[in-house]
């Protein structure tokens, strides 16, 4: 049996369908995976990821610390409440996790990471922290449950369960940034491609913040839609678009990365100054369109004809597009086109740039 | 409650088969595989002529989630195969028993179904894998 979030009764009594997920037992869907897609790109979908881990990092060195740990920069975080997407890389530059870090205050700062590694990146971090003799808490919030409301229709039902004192601010949230709301922290973020917030949380409370938004119209999702979502949005997934294995650099990242100031030494630099001395990565990441019929799937093998082979890192339906969408590792040369094998049929696809969809909208020609 | 109609006969890969009058097999998934699989987005359905054995992967169902193979649950010559599902798919998901067949078989044997579970077996299966 998987850990359970607290919201575990009230999936099975929507009628989820249960899966392991990173060890959670997590609902996939409630129905139809492809109808809870289209509420989030159309309305408003509510999503548990109480899997996922909240971590603060508290103290007099916390941002000298993760100026270390992290392969972005949270010197880029100085007003409250910003919030910042960064890998965390090994000393070879294999990335440890992807996260997001919110600066809450100075001297704190809210880390959020996968359910898959929770504990590998706790051991991780805690060492690092012993290495520094840093002056720092690092503190796993397992009193904090976590929501995504997303959609265009998702902050105004979320603003109703607010104080009315803190709606006004909390619809004035820029994207990439939060806030408390009493005790919620509220934050314009989310891995779906549309606007929304994510909500963390007291555990006792998240239950009655859960029924008032599906009272509210917020449509009940699963994980299902949550994979074609970010993937229509053109967001990796940790696990299967890189992992411990692959520096940023070959996996669409390059951009997480702060080179600069040149100055500041976090874990992993030493490796990709290498690669990019030795000119850079020799593969990329790239998102596919499927122009004939099928569906691409992770591990299928990418056929470039006079350049080499990939594969497929992520694939699927888009609900949205109506045609089989993915990410692949590629050689750099690869051009506009290529092969997929799909059981034994090379099969020809559009190699384009993601995202594919966001904020409802088509954005590559089909 | 997953549906199991008492005119067909079940495989144990949650497939299911129907003697027709001109004395064809009609061949689909179950109401308890659909449901497993969740939307389908594409079916691939073989060629009318392929000669399959028992148990032959002979189709594949696609979700959002996953490719399935379905297993040809008696040997036979394809007649005749669901031409609807290429444009829309979500006919298994909406009439896995009707509109959302997968293929027509002309079975080697006319005693080719008598080898598949009754309803009330396949319904007693479907209970002990707890759906």
């Amino acid at each position: 049996m998987g850990r359970k979030t607290p919201l575990h009764g009230q999936h099975v009594a929507l009628g989820a369908r249960m899966v392991d997920f990173g060890g959670w037992d997590m609902p996939v869907n409630y129905g139809s995976q492809i109808e809870e897609h289209h509420r989030v790109r159309r309305a408003a979908g509510l999503f548990d990821v109480s899997h996922m881990c909240v971590i603060d990092v508290r103290g007099r060195d916390s941002r000298g610390f993760l100026r270390r740990l992290l392969a972005n920069d949270v010197d880029k975080l100085q007003a409250p409440g910003k919030a910042l997407y960064s890998c965390m890389l090994n000393a070879e530059g294999g990335v440890i996790d992807d996260l997001i870090v919110y600066l809450v205050k100075e001297e704190w700062f809210r880390v959020v990471v996968n359910a898959g590694t929770r504990d590998g990146d706790l051991l991780w971090i805690r060492a690092r922290a012993r290495e520094q003799l840093a002056h720092l808490e690092i503190i796993e919030r397992v009193d904090l449950a976590m929501l995504a409301v997303q959609g265009p229709e998702a902050r105004a039902k979320v603003v109703e369960l607010l104080e009315p004192v803190d709606r006004e601010a909390a619809l004035a949230l820029q994207p990439f940034s939060g806030r408390f709301c009493g005790e919620w922290f509220v934050a314009r973020t989310g891995y779906t491609g549309e606007d929304g917030f994510e909500i963390m949380l007291p555990l006792e409370e998240i239950s009655a913040a859960w029924l008032a938004l599906l009272a509210a119209g917020a449509a009940p999702c699963g994980l299902g839609a949550r994979d074609t979502l970010r993937l229509e949005a053109g967001m990796n997934l940790y696990g299967n678009d890189m992992d411990a294995s692959r520096h940023p650099l070959e996996s669409g990242l390059a951009w997480t990365v702060a080179f600069e100031p040149a100055d500041r030494d976090f874990i992993g630099r030493e490796a990709l100054e290498r690669v990019r001395a030795a000119g850079g990565a020799a593969q990329k990441l790239v998102g596919l369109v499927l122009e004939d019929r099928g569906v691409l799937r992770s591990h299928q093998k990418v056929v470039v004809p006079g350049v080499g082979e990939g594969e497929v890192t992520s694939g699927t339906f888009s609900p949205t597009l109506e045609r089989s969408i993915a990410l692949a590792r590629v050689p750099k040369a690869t051009g506009a086109s290529v092969q997929v094998d799909i059981r034994g049929k090379l099969l020809t696809a559009r190699v384009v740039k993601p995202p594919f969809v966001r904020r409802g909208r088509v954005l590559i020609v089909i | 409650m997953s549906q199991v109609p008492a005119d067909r006969r079940y495989a144990k890969s949650h497939e299911w088969a129907r003697l027709l009058p001109d004395g064809s097999v009609e061949i689909g998934i179950t109401d308890h595989a659909q449901h497993a699989l969740g939307d389908l987005v594409f079916v691939e359905v073989p060629e009318p002529g392929r000669v399959l054995a028992a148990g032959d992967a002979c189709a594949v169902v696609e979700s959002v989630k996953a490719a399935s193979d379905v297993y040809s649950p008696i040997a036979g010559t394809v007649l005749e195969s669901n031409a609807d599902l290429g444009a829309s798919p979500e006919l298994v998901n909406q009439d896995c028993y009707g509109r959302g067949w997968l293929m027509r078989l002309q079975p080697a044997a006319s005693t080719a179904l008598d080898a598949l579970l009754g309803p009330a077996a396949y319904s007693a299966q479907l209970a002990a894998e707890g759906g």
